[in-house]
């Protein structure tokens, strides 16, 4: 047995952390501010897809594990014991044991219990009689042959092979543990957690409310007396709204980089972070008819971009070019940049690309004379408009005359998956920085997210290998060769991965903005304001 | 009368009827339902899952059968569920109609309380530099759109007074529970304003020039008692019908002005329905707009016959 000492480890990291990063001592008390860029469809994390749910629901619950709230790189080296006491896998890892706290109540009062972590995860596989309207991480799950328990205070995950990644998906945001005895309608109306703070009222288009949980399991936590959430669709009204001080933080991640100037200017002492967020915008392309069935066009296309042009006018500057994974430094398995910049289409003279681009386009015939016209689908929203329309200027140097293909959001995944298109502009959000999570979401044969239906058995092959690899070195040059693998099969070519901000007052603190998920750093137990 | 008001009420029956039947077909006929929607965020579409979730909310049923069922439960005061919140459709709506209603109110009455003293003093000073301005207040007024408008006051507002008018449930003093509909309902009837005081304009400057105007000033009538005992009362009329139609229209401009002001409102309740499709929430809302819609209508006509005897109804 391989055991972790969590509860060394958790120790440490509050030494390390009180004695860097905040001196002062905290203080109880306060609301907590903050505005929401919409209305979620429902309070249940494990039915939605969106951090738009974890950000207000993720302090009402508890994980077994949980990725350190004060490490803003997410990392299996930052998973600390939540309602775990410790973990351990087993000799031939293939069985995941934690040991669970005892002194855990839900907010009803009823105990919390590994009946309870068995019923959250038998009904993620989609085992348990009780369902969820959706589930859409069932693919997380699909490694682990059962859940067992042991007494009230011991539950086992039995794998079918190794698969060390299951840990840092237990520590996401999106894998809290759901109480047996309150139905899922129930948790989509009227959550019940362990966590740090108390469910008080959801108003749709409206607010959100959550109050201090007394009885938490981490005495003298929380140190808020809640959290109330302002629901503002309208984002020039919440910036006016964080400037004014009506909001102590902005919504995390939702500023962009013109509007956190604005911010700046307007509320100098306001404390902005900008960090990446691992959502790439990427291309996706239907193969599976003329003319994207031409591996030559597919090439030609990817050859044709110039992804700084793209950063530059969107961003500023600041923006990430990388492969599938999350750039470095912030994200963990990165391609080094040597290795990137020989993929077809990284180098950095685009003219050359461009140039070579240009005969592939003529092999396949195509040229000044005789333009290929297409169309560029994508959703309704800026974040997918605006940069669909620089790539439809961009592929005008290879005799591509695009038009663009505007598609309402509820149209949209329907669209694609009757592979209405021919080519798309779409983002992918990873919740985890961890390549089981991307690589099988997103390129694996018949994957529900493998919009372009790219099946590669040998990378298949390769997915598993990494997946099982319990060795980082071998696994990190695993992973390294299958993202410039994907990149050279022109499967969904990655044109950049963004940045965005966040802003608080300066009497917040304790925040800490991931940089390599938006999904995971909203617990908020011992956030503390200042005033 | 009584004919014609019999009359009348039965077409109301038969216009809310027509448009129970148009707005559902509508909603249906618009690419996606609610289903999609959830699944958006997903990044994909479950069949199997979709088929069972459009089970549980009906939505697999002929849609005349929906049609029937809708009709049916709100003949009996049921109004169904919301498909999002889960919540009863009444228990969502009913909270949000005296926020409406009371920003509606508001701009109805600045827009007629600013637009009518303001177009007869346009018109009583026709072609004075004080005419000249106020129709470029009025041309402004047309012209500015709500939520440019509504963003220039919150803009001001932080540059100015540190603070902005948005919603807020529990205002503190009796202040701010004005300040937070006031402001916004002046963004919104302001367009509303610009217009009443166009037509009450012309419509005074026609009835200035009429004969029995000519004969009150040689009787020695005062200007004030010309203008406003004689001229105005004939020439509100037009007025009112402006005024009427304004208030049907008013939910176009509260859909964004409560959207910018970030008030909880039915108009900006109904945009998050429709995009979500919410169809309890939007037939709902949309039938109970209709039902205002006509109402205002209906009580307009009636007001005709109060304020000029020589209007007689089903004479």
């Amino acid at each position: 047995m391989r055991s972790v000492r969590a509860l060394a480890v958790a120790a440490l990291s509050v030494l390390t952390f009180s004695g860097t990063s905040h001196a002062a001592e905290p203080k109880s008390g306060g609301i907590f501010r903050i505005y929401h860029r919409d209305s979620p469809g429902s309070a249940s994390i494990h039915e939605g897809a969106t951090y738009s749910l974890n950000v207000p629901f993720m302090p009402i619950f508890n994980n077994l594990v949980i990725f350190d709230q004060h490490i803003a790189q997410n990392s299996t080296s930052t998973i600390r014991p939540e309602l775990a006491e410790s973990w351990a896998w087993s000799g031939d890892n293939k069985t995941l044991t934690f040991k669970l706290r005892k002194d855990v109540k839900w907010h009803d009062g009823k105990p919390f219990t590994a009946a309870d972590v068995k019923c959250t995860f038998d009904m993620l596989m989609g085992k348990s009689q009780q369902k969820f309207r959706q589930n859409p991480r069932k693919s997380w799950y699909e490694q682990v042959d059962e859940v067992t328990t042991n007494g009230d205070d011991e539950a086992s995950f039995k794998l079918k092979r190794p698969q060390p990644a299951l840990l840092s998906l237990l520590a996401s945001g999106y894998s809290p543990v759901y109480p047996c005895h309150v139905s899922p309608a129930e948790m989509r109306t009227k959550p019940v957690g362990t966590g740090p703070f108390k469910f008080v009222e959801f108003k749709a288009n409206e607010s959100i409310k959550l109050t201090k949980n007394p009885d938490y399991f981490k005495k003298g936590l929380p140190y808020l007396d809640g959290i109330e959430f302002t629901i503002i669709t309208n984002r020039s009204t919440a910036i006016l709204g964080f400037v004014s001080g009506k909001f102590d933080m902005t919504f995390p991640t939702e500023v962009s980089i013109p509007l956190l100037k604005d911010v700046k200017s307007q509320d100098p002492k306001a404390v902005c972070v900008v960090e990446p967020n691992n959502v790439s915008t990427n291309i996706i392309i239907n193969s599976s008819g003329p003319p994207f069935d031409n591996l030559d066009i597919r090439r030609a296309l990817a050859l044709a971009l110039d992804r700084k042009a793209f950063i530059q006018i969107m961003f500023e500057g600041q923006g990430d070019i990388g492969g599938t994974m999350e750039p470095a430094p912030d994200g963990l398995w990165a391609m080094p940049k040597e290795m990137l910049e020989q993929i077809p289409g990284y180098g950095p003279d685009i003219e050359k690309n461009r140039e070579e681009a240009r005969e592939l386009m003529q092999k396949a015939g195509y040229g000044p004379d005789k333009h290929l016209q297409i169309k560029v689908s994508t959703r309704n929203i800026a974040v997918y408009r605006d940069p669909a329309i620089i790539l439809i200027d961009q592929i005008k140097s290879i005799y591509i005359d695009a038009e663009l293909d505007v598609v309402d959001t509820a149209q949209w995944f329907p669209k694609i998956a009757r592979k209405d298109y021919s080519l798309g502009l779409n983002l992918t959000g990873n919740a985890v920085d961890e390549p089981d999570q991307s690589f099988y979401e997103n390129y694996a044969c018949g994957s529900e997210r493998n919009y372009t239906n790219y099946c590669n058995k040998d990378i298949e092959k390769l997915f598993d290998q990494q997946s099982e690899e319990t060795n980082i070195d071998k696994r990190k040059k695993l992973v390294w060769e299958i993202d410039k693998k994907l990149q050279e099969d022109v499967a969904r070519p990655i044109i950049f991965h963004a940045r965005t901000g966040t802003c608080w007052k300066p009497y917040v603190k304790n925040v800490t903005i991931m940089s390599n998920s938006s999904y995971n750093g909203y617990r908020y137990e011992d956030v503390w304001l200042d005033k | 009368m009584f004919a014609y008001i019999v009359r009348r009420l039965f077409l109301m029956l038969v216009t809310l009827f027509g448009i129970s039947v148009i707005i559902f077909v509508l909603l249906r006929v618009v690419p996606g339902n609610i289903v999609d929607i959830l699944f958006d965020a997903a990044g994909f579409v479950d069949p199997a899952d979709k088929a069972n979730l459009e089970r549980e909310l009906g939505l697999n049923q002929p849609i005349v059968i929906q049609y029937l069922h809708w009709i049916g439960g709100l003949l009996h005061g049921d109004l169904g569920y919301s498909y999002v919140s889960e919540k009863p459709a009444l228990e969502e709506i009913l909270p949000r109609i005296p926020i409406t209603a009371r920003l509606a109110g508001l701009a109805l009455l600045f827009s007629a309380s600013i637009g009518i003293p303001l177009g007869v003093i346009s018109a009583v000073h026709q072609g004075s530099k004080l005419d000249y301005a106020l129709r470029v207040v009025s041309l402004s007024g047309l012209s500015l759109p709500s939520f440019w408008l509504g963003l220039l006051i919150l803009m001001a507002s932080v540059s100015l007074f540190g603070t902005m008018p948005i919603f807020n449930p529990n205002p503190k003093t009796w202040l701010e529970a004005l300040t937070i509909y006031a402001v916004p309902a002046m963004a919104v009837g302001f367009r509303s304003a610009a217009l009443t005081m166009r037509i009450t304009r012309s419509s005074m400057l026609e009835i200035l020039r009429q004969d029995y105007i000519r004969t009150a000033r040689a009787k020695g009538a005062s200007e004030a008692s010309v203008n406003y005992r004689h001229a105005l009362k004939n020439a509100v009329l037009p007025v009112i019908t402006v005024i009427g139609i304004e208030a049907a229209f008013l939910i176009g401009g509260l859909i964004v002005t409560e959207t910018v002001f970030n008030i909880p409102g039915i108009a900006r309740f109904l945009v998050e329905a429709l995009r979500w499709r919410d169809y309890p929430i939007v037939q709902n809302l949309v039938m109970f707009i209709a039902v205002v819609v006509v109402v205002v209508n209906f009580i307009v006509d009636m007001l005709y016959a109060a304020i000029d005897p020589r209007i007689r109804f089903g004479d």
